[in-house]
């Protein structure tokens, strides 16, 4: 019985031990940092985060998914240190004293079936084939067969780029919607009469992606605004309002050369 | 001492016990807690009855009615051709298979029984979609029909395992009398082992059933879960699959309203968990 007791005030000490020397490796910076806004943003966000305070153990990151709208009216009213937008800010907004730096280009690809013959649909070819205006392929000058339809779930960051800049917002009709981009480009591999959309980062070689307006999604055409299919992610602070140190941190890595592979890896274009 | 002992260890099982049902009170109170709001707010009728289901619409709509007839024709599908290829498996293989090929079929049953849900969605998916899809000459083969054979084959374990154990335990000397008044093998099995092992086989279809209506994932990959109203060819949701897909993104009343789906499952379960405690328990059967 004895032997356990001492054992147990061994093992206890220990730990505390290891507590302290947990504590004490830490530094730097301390606070936390509140972010709020853009579901979309979630996955570049939440690997930012996470990187973040991998590097700065003092300081805690939180974010608060509510949509691009509520974000922004979080910074303004100093709800939050750094809201996140997944649209550019309106002018009355940058009226009122709120600045948008761009964190990162969502660019979002267009896919088909490898044997399709179509290469290029203009942003209104697409939005009639995603609203059922448009039915068979040789409508579009391809060989005939109905389209096949695919979305993602509603909720879904990608579905609601997409559908934003398509204007095609409560108006898909849709043969599938599949929960994730794997399962998009999967089907769309699988079926030759299939159009699904994906992130432009995880589209590869066993679909055919297409040009929408002449112009192929790359880095490069979204990064300079001509490849149509993209959303910016903002961030948005207040100007005049001094950051605390460990949001300012925060800012200054999420727009730093080491974070670039963090964006890249969550599927996004960095800005910078 | 030993009594010591004894009241100790009858403590810990029953604290094990415990713990099982606790967590099927959590579950139910928390689903009913979190269930109720969503159908107040929408109203019981609009949410059971309603034919449209638009989530994150501007005005959204939350009607369930697709989901569950889709999972109500889906299950019917399922043990439509699920049951007479399970049951006959089971009858052969009780019956009639020599002992080396009941052993044989037996272990690739219970194989069967034990791959994971997604790999049948991922080879549904891969396989069968395309097949549906040549097959039947339609422009794209996720349909409730192949989530119809998927499910079939998913239920297919159950019901052969727990029919061979309900006609190997029908006592011999039923079946020996039979055959000394003259009936052939067939007549002795159909006439005489089946009936009397019948609790047994309804069982095994219930358990179907329940596994059917509860399945997501493989379902989720080869249905192309769209909320439409269900056709057999058509782009189907079940219930299941509608909490599941809507889950990670889901927000307010969409979220309570995908709770309130999860108890109308919860409810479909208990129904069919109560109908098999009363045949198992009811049933005259040969046990």
């Amino acid at each position: 019985m004895m032997k356990r007791k001492i054992l147990t005030a061994v093992m206890a000490v220990s730990m505390a031990v290891s507590c302290l020397t947990g504590c004490g490796s830490s530094g730097g910076a301390k606070g936390t940092v509140t972010t709020d806004g853009s579901t979309s943003m979630e996955k570049v966000i939440g690997a930012l985060g996470e990187s973040f305070m991998e590097r700065n153990q003092g300081i805690n990151f939180s974010y608060n998914p509510t949509g691009s709208g509520s974000g922004i009216s979080a910074v303004a009213n100093g709800t939050c240190d750094i809201g996140l937008s997944s649209r550019n800010l309106k002018e009355e907004e940058k009226a009122d004293g709120l600045q948008e730096t761009v964190l990162a280009i969502d660019g979002i690809a267009v896919i088909v079936n490898k044997s399709n013959e179509v290469a290029d649909l203009s942003l209104e070819q697409i939005a009639g084939i995603y609203t059922g205006e448009i039915t068979n392929w040789s409508e579009l000058g391809g060989s005939d067969g109905e389209i096949v339809v695919i979305g993602r779930e509603s909720g879904s960051g990608t579905r609601d780029g997409f559908e934003s800049i398509t204007g095609t917002e409560d108006a898909c009709v849709l043969r599938q919607e599949l929960t994730s981009t794997g399962d998009v480009i999967a089907t769309v591999k699988s079926n030759e009469n299939a159009i699904g959309y994906a992130s432009l980062a995880s589209v590869d070689d066993a679909v055919l992606t297409l040009s929408v307006g002449g112009v192929l999604p790359s880095s490069e055409t979204v990064l300079d605004g001509s490849y149509a299919i993209q959303r910016p992610f903002v961030l948005v602070t207040k100007e005049g309002k001094e950051l605390s140190a460990a949001a300012k941190a925060f800012f200054d890595y999420a727009l730093s050369e080491e974070a670039k592979e963090v964006i890249e890896g969550a599927g996004v274009v960095p800005a910078n | 001492m030993s009594k010591t002992i004894d009241k100790v260890m009858q403590g810990f099982f029953l604290l094990c016990g415990l713990i099982t049902v606790g967590c099927v009170c959590l579950i139910t109170f928390y689903l009913i807690i979190s269930g109720i709001p969503a159908v107040r707010e929408i109203g019981l009728g609009k949410f059971l009855f309603g034919k449209v289901w638009a989530s994150t619409a501007k005005e959204p709509l939350y009607g369930i009615m697709p989901f569950i007839l889709t999972s109500v024709y889906g299950t019917v599908g399922a043990i439509m051709i699920g049951v007479p290829i399970g049951f006959f498996t089971a009858v052969y293989l009780a019956k009639f298979a020599p002992g080396w090929i009941k052993k044989s079929v037996g272990f690739v049953v219970s194989l069967l029984a034990s791959i994971p849900s997604v790999v049948y969605g991922l080879v549904g998916m891969l396989v069968l979609v395309p097949a549906v899809r040549e097959l039947f000459q339609i422009a794209d083969g996720a349909t409730l029909f192949a989530a119809m054979i998927v499910l079939a084959v998913m239920i297919l374990p159950s019901i052969i395992n727990v029919s061979v154990t309900a006609l190997d335990a029908v006592p011999k000397k039923y079946e020996q009398g039979a055959l000394a008044l003259g009936a052939t093998e067939c007549e002795t099995c159909f006439r005489v082992s089946v009936p009397a092992a019948k609790s047994g086989i309804i069982a095994s279809v219930v358990l179907g059933i329940g596994r059917a209506v509860g399945e997501a994932m493989a379902v989720m990959m080869v249905s192309g879960n769209v909320a439409n109203m269900p056709k057999l060819f058509g782009s189907v949701r079940f219930l299941t699959t509608a909490v599941a897909s809507e889950m990670s993104y889901a927000s307010g009343l969409q979220k309570q309203a995908l709770f309130s789906i999860a108890l109308v499952l919860f409810v479909f379960i208990m129904v069919i968990n109560f109908v098999l405690r009363k045949v198992t328990l009811g049933g005259d059967g040969a046990k």
